[in-house]
């Protein structure tokens, strides 16, 4: 008994020494960075000699930044507007109890997460070139779509999972037509797994640099292709403060997305009860 | 409309066969009414994603560039053979295409040619400058812009790149070539690049699924076994860099890992490392395997903490109390539940891993560049369709041939997210 | 549904209404990042804006045509201006990606220093490609020659080479004990190549960053990441003037050469970029950029107007010139392709 004890004792000890370990690994090289965007020196090096805002000054003040910006905002609005929209029709199909070859129409629907990014960004350059949608806000937006609506129907198939197909009956026999059913009965219980399918496919095209990369040309400029070519180029703590701006940025969806998650949990335990 | 709901469900219950054929006629409708819901993305993702892959793939066997630049060359060399001498209507044959191919469209096949017989390609575009002006005999012309066109060898080079369909390229992926007898022979060493490149991608890619796997079980495993706030807060040190944009993790670690970074002071200021030799951490192989394990780490974690949280701990109590030592509950219990997780986990990462790019380009060396970095290199940066679509048809290959495994094992509906 | 259609709707008009933010009173000028763009900015960007009211949008390239020529092939050209190097456009000219520059605006091709006036490009700054080294990391005295650039027993220590086989050939010839003047007769020839493939085997794996962009090497040897670096000199004089530190040129063997407007056939603002162009082609607007970076004028009215501080830090100056060679605009024309292929091979392996 005391042997087990100990034993269990030396793994918990173990276990937190390697887990913590790799947990700290997660976090700090991005809580590392966020100092490093105060630095009032242009070269990246420590300690730093003293502190300054002039990074985000810059930021804030350089049009090629603020076009990024501009940009990375409208292309991941629209992209999330039309894979969510085209998204949740899918698995709102896909959930059909009748749906025809389900495994083989969502692996195919899922696969843009799986192919490689720059095949698919050198696929999509080269079908762009020949219809005119290179350097364009809307290519982009198609292309980003692309990446995006996987993320939709995999979180929308997930909340229709815990969805009583019963209710979708209980609507037509009081005489909702399928529209009206789906707009007021499975909606407003899915909408959970709706809006978390949207912030991965808003943080998908906000977060996308190889497609945009090859599509896009410098007035199409997004944000993570801007940080591209300055990581690659110079470093500047520009950089940094866009990244701590970034992480910022990540932390409030990360919440946003456990409050989702949290209400869905709430609303199946309401169903079950 | 209830009531004549209820009329009709009685008058055709009398008769099952109408019923049957009613209820197969609704099944169908239901069918359509699934696929016409699945039809707009289906189709959104057919035209601007699969269509557009398949374009690409074709490029890999095309080989149109010359004979559409060189259409009367082509004619004419079809009825010359090797043992000839080159003769003037091969060159005014030549010399008509020159003058009639636009300049963009003689370029692309003098580069194409270069593939044959290499120094052909400044030696044409040089060629076509002084043709452009030049009138018959052409041969003359020919001969003084560059020796070469007096040999049967040149003539022999156009006439091998003049057919539409090549295996040039998925030859030269795997550092293959045809010689002159048409057979299969390796390239010259200085070419030989390649099959060093896709070995070194599954290389990397396994090295980081499996530190991905060392790091992510146990970091799991505490995640399973804790409560509370403890709980919610490694799940948030897991999801908070998951939901980092990509390029804020990398540009941190080439802040954290340059010579002068925030990893060598530290070491140096503990006084562990002599400050006149700070540790080589970036623009290398130990670079690119931190970072990649950095950023793919939470896709090993979540998977591998979802089946341990499904593990009932009274299984364990049960091994216990039947008096096996903790060593064999683990390997012989716990192990054995999680395992479902390590594999999706690990099989998610590794499918990842083989398509990076953004990464390895900026933390490695011009040694630690995978398959992606030589795709994107051959599209955007010497516009070789060719090679570009060989690598990327290996590359996907590779990938749906995994896709499937992984769909087989465990079933992509089972993929979760966040 | 009708919510959803409005939805569509609305977000199609979005896109439409987005689309052209950008009129006829922006052009986009292509250079070469850091510094240079800067020195480019104050010199001319700004105060043309400033004048006209055209807005200068900023793109950077590394001098890889692909990308450039993949603009015109594709018909969606978005740079307007390009700031190019005498291959390319000698390059451009024959393979027609760029359109032919009109001297008779300028002033004619006589107003130009030779060979600074090109049929699809115009001069605008001599710069040299040199190496240099962080003074304080060589106490007993720093390198002096090419040939230290390749010693790394002498001076040991990581090295920057620019990833690109421009220059970079040329110098690990001259470190072989090529003549500055004779480097491409040998470079033309095959066993030239691989001598100097050969040379640069000899300290491959001391090179920890080849470089793409011109502002990484003063950023390199600032972060201590390395020793010495080539580079051009501008961006070296740059990092010694504006941030203080001490690092030195070599100017040994160095490759002087051009840098040049230029203008991709089809490209969206022509009219606009034209008359850009010949804003900056007027000597006392040219002048200006060399209050800011250590680079010469190439028109003949230009140069008397250079501040006398800057002269000695000028490739053309006569110390600096003395053992340099020029990076012959035809060789890179005819070989570019091939070489970046080899090289990028070579570095691969």
């Amino acid at each position: 008994m005391s042997a087990a004890f100990s034993f269990n004792r030396i793994v918990a000890i173990g276990l937190w020494v390697v887990g913590g370990g790799t947990a700290l690994f997660l976090i700090a090289p991005i809580l590392a960075i966020i100092p490093l965007s105060f630095n009032a020196e242009p070269f990246f090096t420590y300690p730093m000699p003293g502190l300054s805002l002039r990074w985000y000054n810059e930021f804030f003040s350089s049009e090629v930044w603020k076009l990024a910006l501009r940009n990375s905002i409208i292309v991941a609005v629209f992209a999330t507007l039309l894979s969510t929209v085209l998204g949740t029709l899918a698995a709102i199909g896909l959930s059909q109890s009748d749906c025809p070859a389900r495994a083989t129409l969502t692996a195919i629907l899922i696969s843009p997460m799986i192919v490689p990014v720059v095949v698919a960004a050198v696929g999509i350059y080269y079908a762009f070139a020949a219809v005119g949608l290179l350097n364009s806000l809307t290519g982009l937006v198609l292309a980003h779509t692309v990446l995006g609506a996987p993320f939709v129907v995999v979180t929308v198939t997930a909340a229709l999972s815990g969805f009583d197909q019963n209710l979708m009956r209980a609507a037509a026999s009081l005489g909702a037509g399928p529209v009206e059913a789906v707009l007021r009965v499975m909606l407003p219980l899915i909408a959970p797994g709706v809006a978390s399918g949207a912030l991965f496919a808003f943080v998908t095209s906000f977060d996308e640099v190889v497609v945009a990369l090859f599509i896009a040309g410098s007035e199409e400029r997004t944000l993570p292709r801007q940080m591209w070519s300055g990581v690659r180029e110079t470093l500047s703590p520009t950089i940094a403060a866009v990244a701590a701006l970034l992480i910022v940025f990540s932390t409030l969806f990360l919440a946003t997305i456990q409050w989702l998650q949290g209400r869905a949990e709430l609303q199946k335990t309401h169903r079950e009860e | 409309m209830a009531i004549t709901l209820s009329d009709e469900v009685v008058r055709n219950a009398i008769d099952t066969a109408a019923l049957t054929r009613r209820l197969r006629g609704l099944r169908r409708r239901s069918r359509i009414k699934a696929l016409l819901l699945v039809a707009p993305l289906m189709l959104f993702l057919l035209s601007v994603f699969v269509l557009p892959i398949g374009l690409l793939l074709t490029r890999s066997v095309d080989n149109s560039d010359v004979s559409l630049a060189l259409p009367n060359t082509a004619t004419a060399l079809s009825s010359w053979s090797s043992e000839h001498a080159p003769d003037e209507p091969l060159f005014a044959a030549l010399a008509a295409d020159l003058k009639a191919s636009s300049r963009e469209r003689v370029a692309e096949a003098a580069k194409r040619l270069n593939n044959y017989e290499s120094g052909i390609r400044s030696s044409l575009l040089k060629t076509a400058r002084t043709i452009r002006k030049a009138e018959a005999p052409y041969q003359p012309a020919f001969v003084e812009a560059d020796p070469r066109w007096a040999t049967p060898e040149r003539w022999a080079a156009l006439k091998q790149a003049m057919p539409r369909l090549t295996d040039f390229y998925l030859l030269a992926a795997l550092d293959l070539q045809r010689d002159e007898m048409g057979r299969i022979t390796g390239v010259a060493p200085e070419n030989a690049v390649h099959l060093d490149v896709l070995i070194r991608t599954f290389v990397v890619s396994i090295s980081v699924t499996l530190s991905c796997v060392l790091l992510g079980y146990p970091l799991a495993a505490l995640m399973a076994r804790s409560t509370g706030w403890v709980a919610n807060t490694l799940l948030i040190l897991v999801l908070l860099p998951f939901w980092t944009s990509l390029l804020v993790r990398t540009s941190a670690w080439v802040v954290l890992l340059q010579s002068r970074g925030i990893v060598n002071s530290a070491l140096i200021w503990l006084g562990l490392l002599d400050p006149t030799q700070p540790l080589e951490l970036i623009y290398n192989r130990a670079g690119v395997l931190i970072a990649m394990t950095h950023i793919l780490l939470p896709f090993m974690v979540l998977p591998i903490y979802s089946v341990m949280k499904t593990i009932p701990p009274v299984y364990m109590r049960a091994a216990s109390s039947l008096g096996a030592p903790p060593s064999s509950v683990f390997w012989r219990v716990y192990l054995p539940m999680s395992m479902p997780g390590v594999s999706a986990g690990g099989l998610l990462v590794f499918i990842l891993a083989l398509g990076y790019y953004i990464t390895p380009a900026l933390v490695g060396g011009p040694r630690d560049q995978m398959v992606s970095y030589f795709i994107a290199y051959y599209a955007n940066q010497v516009t070789n369709w060719g090679m570009a679509a060989a690598l990327s048809a290996i590359l996907l290959v590779a990938v749906l041939v995994l896709y499937a495994l992984y769909n087989r094992l465990i079933g992509i509906d089972r993929l979760r997210i966040g | 549904m009708r919510t959803i259609l409005k939805v569509l709707q609305s977000s199609a008009v979005g896109l439409v209404l987005t689309m052209p933010a950008f009129a006829q009173d922006t052009i986009t000028v292509t250079s070469w990042g850091g510094a240079y763009t800067k020195s480019q900015e104050k010199a001319f960007f700004e105060p043309y804006s400033k004048e006209t009211g055209v807005k200068i949008l900023q793109d950077e390239w590394d001098g890889s045509t692909a990308k450039l020529k993949g603009m015109v092939e594709t018909g969606q050209v978005t740079w307007d201006v390009v700031d190019v190097e005498p291959g390319h456009a000698l390059q451009g000219c024959d393979e027609g990606w760029l359109d032919e520059i009109d001297y008779s605006e300028v002033g004619g091709k006589e107003a130009f220093i030779d060979g600074a006036a090109m049929d699809c490009a115009a001069a605008t700054i001599v710069f040299g490609t040199i190496y240099a080294y962080d003074a304080d990391k060589f106490a007993n005295g720093g390198p002096t020659t090419m040939a230290d650039l390749f010693d790394t027993e002498k001076f040991p220590g990581p090295r920057a080479l620019r990833k690109a086989p421009k220059t970079t050939l040329e110098f690990a010839l001259i470190a072989d004990g090529v003549k500055p003047s004779e480097v491409y007769d040998v470079l033309g020839t095959p066993e030239g190549v691989d001598r100097a493939f050969k040379k640069l085997d000899t300290i491959k794996k001391d090179v920890k960053v080849w470089w793409t962009a011109g502002a990484q090497p003063p950023q390199l040897l600032a972060d201590g990441e390395v020793v010495m670096t080539t580079a051009w000199n501008g961006r070296i004089y740059d990092a010694v003037k504006n941030s203080g530190k001490n690092f030195k040129i070599v100017w040994d063997g160095q490759g002087m050469d051009f840098n040049l407007w230029a203008q991709p056939k089809g490209a969206a603002h022509k009219e606009a970029a034209d008359k850009f162009i010949a804003y900056t082609l007027n000597p006392d607007v040219m002048a200006r950029q060399s209050q800011y970076i250590s680079y010469g004028p190439t028109l003949k009215a230009a140069i008397e107007k250079v501040p006398a501080e800057v002269l000695p830090d000028l490739p053309t100056a006569p110390e600096n010139a003395k053992n340099a060679f020029v990076v012959s605009a035809e060789f890179w024309a005819d070989h570019d392709e091939e070489l970046t292929e080899r090289f990028n091979k070579w570095l691969a392996q």
